[in-house]
């Protein structure tokens, strides 16, 4: 009987693996991603007939529970694209399948790919890896650059805040050009916890990344310094305009002189903006200057539990496909995410392109946040912000309560 | 001896079984409805919000009232909380006031009360999210027009939405122009059915307007009112997609300060996976507004004999 059922299990898989594969692949609802994808799929398919690769997407706003869902239900793709920040959790849920060494070698993820990819690694293993990153730098608007007889973009903090000055044209809070686009639950905060507490000598959080360590006196600096530049060099305000990309939108009609943004909004300002504009790497500060910081993001794709037998070995083929070097090229040109690959990285010919070249400069030494809860997170780190900004509490207070608050959240999750 | 019924009252009988029949099943079928969307939810939301429930996890441990005593010590929750009772004691009064002032009114022109009851009713069918849009705007720090005009009035221009001490209530501004225009249709409705010959009575009576108003009218108008503070105070305490949409970024922001129950749980079930703390909620939310329909369903509702 046991022999007979295992020989019918040996046909059945036999005459699955003659029929070609289907692959679910999940990414969220962004339209150039979405059709670089589309062409991508179709090269794939073109060179591995047998496995057939569906694309379903689901809007920003909506994907992480959509994926979150599919867990216990079992339902799902096969490949999913994921935000690195959301997979101590996938992992943790046992959502994501350990990238099988032989085709993924630890040594050679840890030696090829940007230093920060290394947050996604977990226990020692990768359970995803990303086809692009990205790091932040300075949008600066050449013509009121010129306008406020500006040669140079800054290189110093110092000096962002002297052109900053430069630029801001009235009285608070009735501005009506900005210096500096200053947006806490944009990208500031990041700039703030992984830039500005490393700049003043500071760490973020200890080395194994479950203890909050900016309850200092680089982190007062830090949040000092930043919420100067609204209270006391009056360079702007937050939500200077309405909606969710704030000042995003206000920076591309115009309105402002600087933003800190990611490499992902090169092509949103590029189709929008008007007028003349450069980028920049993030500032050091004038005392410290070698201390250099960025912060950097990625989304990964990994392969779910629901992927086993043939569906797995396609999967671990289209996932090979997706962080090949061909691929990493594709979308650099057709997204303008940058390359995950150190060598990619280093072409000469992309540093020295004056969109790409900032943030690609960023990146040996950019880090990465390992977040257990992104949402919580953010919001311990915004309120902290805004008590300041708000209420006028000091800065140390509140670098002491976004600590508090964080831990505690680090603490339930490592428990 | 076996009586018989004339025959003609058994007819009467059967049709009036026949009428009953059809009226249980038709009111069986939303019954079912109700059951399977909104009863057995409410149900399993019960029961989830014994278990430390978080949909990313493998296992769900029962924990008993653990949720429900964090919500004790959960300084956010009791923000929310409070929160959600000030909209709805700055809101429902609000509302009924203005709406009920619009609709004298409007009972009172005869010109153009076409054209102005569409007026009050278009903030009510324009979507949530457009009119949040314009009210940020609105309220600008930097150029909307309301700080124009208060500038204009040598008044200092207001942060509004970003200030947490008057974001709350520009929230709730927004939300009771909104519902104006319901309001002031349930009052026109309120007070087109209150007999004229009343009011005639009143005047050959020597009644001045005001006496006729507290006399009439608004005895008159109890049940309307009744109606208008219990759906309002439900929907106050639901209030969720204008918080949402007024700060996008930064929901129930700055500082909590416009946070409502309902997004909390949102915040914990969909954005944390918390799910049962966030039935705990659901269930605590629930027992209040069961509470406060229940006190001013007893208590608002008068019979008036005139």
């Amino acid at each position: 009987m046991k022999k007979l059922l295992t020989l019918a299990l040996g046909l059945s898989l036999a005459s699955a693996s003659a029929a070609p594969v289907t692959l679910t692949y999940w990414q969220y609802d962004y339209a150039s991603k979405v059709s670089a994808m589309n062409d991508l799929i179709k090269k794939f398919e073109a060179a591995n007939p047998d496995i057939k690769i569906k694309q379903e997407t689901f809007p920003y706003d909506a994907y992480s529970q959509k994926v979150a869902s599919s867990v216990p239900a079992g339902q799902g793709p096969d490949v999913v694209n994921l935000y690195y920040g959301w997979l101590p959790q996938y992992v943790d849920a046992g959502y994501l399948q350990q990238l099988p060494v032989k085709d993924f070698p630890t040594a050679t993820i840890d030696s090829t790919y940007a230093p920060m990819v290394k947050t996604s690694k977990m226990n020692g293993k990768y359970y995803a890896l990303p086809t692009s990153v990205r790091t932040l730098a300075i949008f600066y608007n050449k013509d009121l650059f010129k306008q406020a007889g500006i040669a140079q973009p800054p290189k110093t903090w110092e000096e962002l805040i002297a052109d900053g000055q430069k630029i801001v044209k009235g009285t608070p809070p009735r501005y009506t050009t900005l210096g500096f686009g200053i947006q806490p639950d944009g990208q500031d905060y990041h700039v703030l916890r992984e830039v500005l507490v490393r700049q003043f000598g500071g760490q973020p959080y200890s080395k194994d990344g479950k203890t909050a360590t900016y309850d200092s006196a680089a982190g007062a600096k830090a949040m000092t310094f930043y919420t100067d530049l609204q209270t006391k060099y009056k360079l702007g305000v937050p939500n200077f305009f309405p909606g969710n990309n704030s000042y995003r939108d206000a920076f591309i009609a115009g309105k402002v002189g600087m933003i800190i943004d990611g490499s992902f909004a090169i092509n949103t300002i590029k189709d929008g903006a008007k007028f003349d504009w450069g980028v920049t790497t993030l500032p050091v500060l004038a005392s410290n200057p070698n201390e250099k910081d960025n912060f950097g993001s990625y989304w990964v794709n990994g392969i779910t539990k629901n992927a086993k037998g043939d569906k797995l070995d396609a999967s671990v083929k289209f996932l090979k496909f997706l962080t090949s070097a061909e691929t990493q090229r594709y979308w650099l040109a057709n997204v303008g995410e940058i390359p995950a690959s150190r060598s990619l990285a280093a072409d000469p010919s992309l540093l020295k392109d004056p969109v790409y070249g900032p943030f690609i400069a960023s990146l040996p030494y950019a880090s990465s946040t390992v977040f257990v809860d992104e949402a919580g997170q953010r919001k311990a780190w915004v309120d902290a912000i805004n008590t300041v900004l708000l209420k006028g509490a000091k800065p140390a207070d509140a670098v002491k309560q976004a600590a508090a608050d964080e831990q505690k959240i680090l603490n339930s999750y490592y428990k | 001896m076996t009586v018989t019924a004339p025959p003609k009252a058994r007819r009467g009988g059967s049709m009036r079984r026949h009428q009953t029949r059809t009226a249980y099943t038709f009111l069986l079928v939303p019954l079912i409805f109700y059951l399977i969307v909104r009863f057995l939810p409410t149900l399993s939301a019960l029961r989830l919000s014994l278990f430390d429930w978080n949909i990313l996890k493998d296992t769900q441990p029962f924990v008993g009232t653990e949720n429900y005593q964090r919500l004790f010590a959960d300084e956010k929750f009791g923000q929310a909380l409070r929160n959600t009772a000030l909209y709805t004691v700055i809101g429902v009064p609000a509302q009924i006031a203005l709406g009920l002032i619009v609709a004298l009114l409007l009972n009172k022109i005869i010109a153009l009360r076409g054209l102005f009851r569409a007026l009050y009713f278009a903030p009510y069918v324009t979507p949530i999210v457009a009119a949040a849009w314009v009210w940020q705007w609105l309220f600008s720090p930097q150029f909307g027009p309301v700080n124009t005009f208060l500038i204009w009035l040598h008044i200092t221009p207001q942060n509004f939405l970003n200030s947490p001490d008057q974001a709350l209530a520009t929230t709730a501004a927004l939300v009771v122009w909104q519902n104006l225009g319901f309001q002031i249709v349930l009052f026109l409705a309120g007070l087109s059915a209150i007999p004229r010959s009343y009011y005639e009575a009143a005047e050959i009576d020597g009644a001045n307007g005001t006496q006729a108003f507290w006399k009439i009218t608004w005895p008159l108008l109890n049940p309307t009112i009744v109606f208008s503070v219990v759906t309002g105070t439900i929907s106050y305490l639901q209030l969720f997609t204008q918080v949402v949409n007024l700060n996008f970024t930064d929901q129930g922001g700055p500082l909590g300060s416009t946070m409502t129950v309902a997004l909390y749980i949102y915040q914990i079930a969909f954005g944390r996976f918390q799910m049962g703390y966030a039935s705990a909620i659901t269930v605590v939310l629930f027992l209040i507004i069961l509470a406060i329909t229940l006190f001013q369903l007893r208590f608002l509702t008068r019979r008036y004999d005139l």
